[in-house]
C-alpha cells in the first residue's frame, strides 16, 4: 500500500482506536478540521466525538487531562498542533508525565502519546519549526521517536500507543507530503535503528526530516555513505551505529535542532567511547545553529544540507 | 443573563445611544477602517500570489480594533497578538512590517518603544501576563499610562491567560484586556472554550468585565476609553470583550467551510463594522461622498504602495541574525557564524 507519511499516520491511529476502545485522541482542532496537518482527517466522524475529542485551546490542560484519563485507564494520544507550543505543556510532561510510574514505583503508568509535528523547512512563521527534541531525551521517563518514512510512521505510531510508557513522537512535518509503500509486518520493534544505505566509507546517523537529506548526500557522494536512521531517540540504540563505525571508521551526526547540547553531542561521545580505537577522525556534526530558529526567507541556509553534510564528509576524509 | 452588550451604532446603521463624536471623528474612523481593511486584503492577496508565507486575516474586526486602538494615548502600550494589523496601524507602524513577519523576512523588526507595540505573540495567551507586568512597572514608577493586551476568545482557555487575570487582580494593574471574541479558535467554537461570557469571568477575578458590539467602532471605542481611563486613575484592570467575527479563514492555510456553514458565514456579513458606519454618514454627513472618493483613492495609493514595497523587502543574512542572540556574541557562535560566511 503506497502511503504519505500524514496519511499512513491517519491509517495507524485508526487502526490503533479500532484495536483498543481506551484509546483517546485529544487536542485543538484535530475533530472537524482533521489536525491542521489532516493528520486525524475523518476520525471523529468514525468514531465520535466522545474518542475524538476537540479540546478547549490549553495546551498544559491537554496533557494534565491525559494524565487523569491514563490514571483511569485511558490511552490518550495527544496532538500538540506545532513544536513551539509545547512549552505550555513542558511542565505537565517533564514533571508529571514522565514522572509518575517512577514516584509510583511502577503501579501508575502514563500510556500517554505525544504526537508532535516539528521541525522546519516548509517556509513557516515563528514557532512553528522548532526541533525540541533534546529537551524530551534528557528527561528520564519518556520515550522519544521519529519515524522518516510512510511505513515506520503506520507501525511506529501503532507500537507507541500500546506501550505503557509515554511516548513523545515527532513527526517529521516537511516529510508529510511524502509517498512510500507500507509493509504488512512492522519489522522492527519501536526502539531499534537501522541502516537505510550500506556503504563502507563514512557512517552518517540522522532521524526524522534528515534521513531524506542524508540518504540524497549519500546519492551524490563520491564517497561510499552507510546511513543508518535512528528512529528512536530515547533510548537509544546504538548497536547499529557503532557496528557501522567500526568499519568505515568515520562518522557524520545530522539533526535540525541547535547544535549546543543537541543529540549530536551524545551520539559524539557515546561513539568515542565505544569505537575510540576504530575511528578515523572525530566525529562531525551538521546541525541547526545555535539560533533561535530564523526567519524562514533563510531556514535553507540554517538546516543540515546535502552540501553541508558532504562537506563534514569530507572533513572526515582530512585525518 | 448576565451582562449587557453596549452597542451606539445598531447594523443597519441607525443611532442606537448617544454620542459625542464630531462628523471629523466619524469620518476619521471611517478612513481607518477602510485604510485597514486593504492593508488586510492586500496582504491576502499577495499571500494567494506566492509573496507571503502566510496571513491571519483580520476581515470583520476591524472596529474592534480601530475602535479600541483610536482610544489609546500615546504613552499607553500595546501587546498585540498576530492578527492585530489594525491596532498597528492605529500605533502607526509601517504595514510593511508586518507584511516582514508573514514573508518570512524578519521574526518582528521594530523597536517596541518607538510606537508603543510590542512584538505580536503566537503563543497563545502569553502576551496577557506581558502586559501585567508592564502595567505593575508603570505602577511602581508612579505613571498613569495604561497596557492593553489583545487576545482571542480561543487564548481564555489558557493557563496564562487566566494567571494574568489573577495577578492583574491582585496588583490593581493598570492593564485593559481586550478579548476579540471572533467565535471561533481555528475550527474549535467558542462553546467549547467557554460556558459563560467571556466578560463575566472576569467577576471571579474581582475586577469588572464589559461586552460590547465589536462590530460597533463607536462603541468599542466609548467602552475603552472608559476602560484606560480607569485604569490611568488606579482604578485597575477591565475585561473587555468584543463581540465579532472573524468573517474569513483562520489563517491563508485554514479551510473554514470544514468548520461552519455558509450561512453563518453571510448573516455576519450582514453586520460588516464598515457598512454601519457607512450608512451612518452616508445619512447623516452631505460631504461624504467626496470624502469618500478621496478615502478609495488613498486606499488604492496604499494597497499599490504595500504591493510594490512587499517585493522589496530583503531577505536577511543568516550570518547578521547572529548578532542578535547575545549582548557580546561568544566565541562558539562567531565560529558558527563564520561557518555561515564559508557557505555563502
Ligand atoms: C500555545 C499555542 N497553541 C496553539 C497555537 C496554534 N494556534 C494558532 S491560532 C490558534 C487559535 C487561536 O484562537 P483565538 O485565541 O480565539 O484567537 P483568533 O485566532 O481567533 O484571533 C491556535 C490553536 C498557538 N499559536 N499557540
Amino acid at each position: 500500500m503506497e502511503l504519505s507519511i500524514g496519511k499512513a499516520l491517519n491509517a495507524g491511529l485508526r487502526a490503533a482506536m479500532e484495536n483498543d476502545p481506551k484509546v483517546l485522541l485529544l487536542g485543538e482542532d484535530i475533530g472537524r478540521l482533521g489536525g491542521v496537518f489532516r493528520v486525524t482527517d475523518g476520525l471523529q466522524k468514525d468514531f465520535g466525538d466522545q474518542r475524538v475529542m476537540d479540546t478547549p485551546l490549553a495546551e498544559s490542560a491537554i496533557v494534565g487531562a491525559s494524565v487523569g484519563l491514563a490514571y483511569r485507564g485511558f490511552r490518550p494520544v495527544v496532538e500538540i498542533q506545532f513544536d513551539g507550543f509545547v512549552y505550555p505543556a513542558y511542565d505537565q510532561i517533564v514533571s508529571q508525565v514522565a514522572r509518575l510510574r517512577f514516584r509510583s514505583e511502577g503501579a501508575v503508568a502514563m500510556p500517554i502519546v505525544i504526537r508532535i509535528p516539528y521541525g522546519g523547512g516548509i517556509g513557516a512563521v515563528e514557532h512553528h519549526s522548532e526541533s525540541p527534541e533534546a529537551q524530551f531525551v534528557m528527561t528520564p521517563g519518556l520515550t522519544v521517536v521519529s519515524p522518516s518514512n510512510p511505513h515506520d510512521a503506520f507501525w511506529m505510531i501503532q507500537q507507541a500507543i500500546a506501550s505503557d510508557d509515554p511516548v513523545v513522537f515527532l513527526e517529521p512535518k516537511q516529510r508529510y507530503w511524502d509517498t512510500g509503500e507500507v509493509g504488512d509486518e512492522p519489522g522492527l520493534g519501536l526502539h531499534e535503528s537501522r541502516v537505510v544505505r550500506d556503504g563502507d566509507g563514512v557512517t552518517v546517523v540522522g532521524y526524522g526530516p534528515v534521513v531524506k537529506t542524508c540518504l540524497a548526500a549519500a546519492d551524490e557522494s563520491d564517497v561510499p555513505l552507510e546511513v543508518v536512521d535512528l528512529r528512536s531517540l530515547s533510548p537509544l540504540d546504538l548497536g547499529p551505529v557503532y557496528e557501522s563505525v567500526r568499519r568505515t571508521g568515520r562518522v557524520v551526526v545530522v539533526h535540525e535542532a541547535a547544535r549546543t547540547l543537541g543529540l549530536g553531542a551524545e551520539l559524539a561521545t557515546r561513539i568515542t567511547q565505544e569505537c575510540f580505537y576504530s575511528l578515523e577522525a572525530p566525529v562531525q556534526r551538521v546541525t541547526g545553529y545555535d539560533l533561535p530558529y530564523p526567519p524562514c526567507r533563510v531556514e535553507h541556509d540554517h538546516l543540515p544540507s546535502v552540501e553541508r553534510i558532504l562537506d563534514a564528509v569530507a572533513v572526515t576524509g582530512e585525518f | 443573563m448576565g451582562l449587557p452588550i453596549s452597542q451606539t451604532l445598531a447594523p443597519d446603521g441607525e443611532l442606537v445611544a448617544a454620542h459625542d463624536f464630531t462628523t471629523d471623528d466619524l469620518r476619521a474612523f471611517h478612513r481607518d477602517l477602510v485604510l485597514a481593511r486593504r492593508i488586510d486584503t492586500e496582504a491576502f492577496a499577495l499571500q494567494r500570489h506566492g509573496e507571503l508565507g502566510l496571513w491571519p486575516p483580520m476581515l470583520g474586526q476591524e472596529a474592534a480594533q480601530i475602535g479600541s486602538g483610536r482610544a489609546l494615548a500615546p504613552d499607553d502600550f500595546v501587546f498585540p497578538s498576530y492578527r492585530e494589523h489594525a491596532v498597528a496601524w492605529c500605533r502607526g507602524l509601517d504595514p510593511a512590517l508586518l507584511l516582514a513577519i508573514f514573508r518570512g523576512t524578519s521574526l518582528g523588526g521594530w523597536d517596541p518603544a518607538d510606537h508603543n507595540i510590542a512584538l505580536p505573540a503566537i503563543i497563545i495567551g502569553a502576551q496577557t501576563l506581558h502586559a501585567v507586568g508592564y502595567g505593575i512597572g508603570l505602577t511602581l514608577e508612579g505613571k498613569e499610562d495604561a497596557v492593553v493586551a489583545y487576545f482571542g476568545d480561543g487564548a481564555t482557555s489558557q493557563g496564562d491567560t487566566n494567571e494574568a487575570f489573577a495577578w492583574a487582580a491582585s496588583y490593581n494593574a493598570p492593564v485593559v484586556f481586550f478579548c476579540q471574541n471572533n467565535h471561533y479558535a481555528i475550527s474549535v467554537p467558542l462553546e467549547r472554550q467557554t460556558r459563560v461570557p467571556i466578560a463575566q469571568r472576569a467577576d471571579g477575578f474581582g475586577f469588572e468585565g464589559v461586552r460590547v458590539d465589536g462590530n460597533d467602532v463607536l462603541a468599542v471605542h466609548q467602552v475603552t476609553s472608559e476602560a484606560l481611563a480607569k485604569a490611568r486613575a488606579g482604578g485597575g484592570p477591565t475585561l473587555i470583550e468584543a463581540i465579532t467575527y472573524r468573517m474569513g479563514a483562520h489563517t491563508t492555510s485554514d479551510d473554514p467551510s470544514r468548520y461552519r456553514d455558509a450561512h453563518e458565514a453571510e448573516s455576519w456579513a450582514e453586520r460588516d463594522p464598515l457598512l454601519r458606519l457607512r450608512s451612518l454618514l452616508e445619512r447623516t454627513d452631505p460631504g461624504f461622498a467626496d470624502f469618500d472618493a478621496e478615502v478609495q483613492a488613498e486606499a488604492e495609493e496604499l494597497g499599490e504602495h504595500l504591493r510594490q514595497v512587499c517585493g522589496e523587502l530583503p531577505d536577511p543574512d543568516l550570518a547578521e541574525l547572529f548578532e542578535h542572540v547575545y549582548d557580546q556574541i561568544p566565541p562558539e557562535l562567531v565560529a558558527q557564524r563564520e561557518e555561515v560566511r564559508s557557505w555563502s
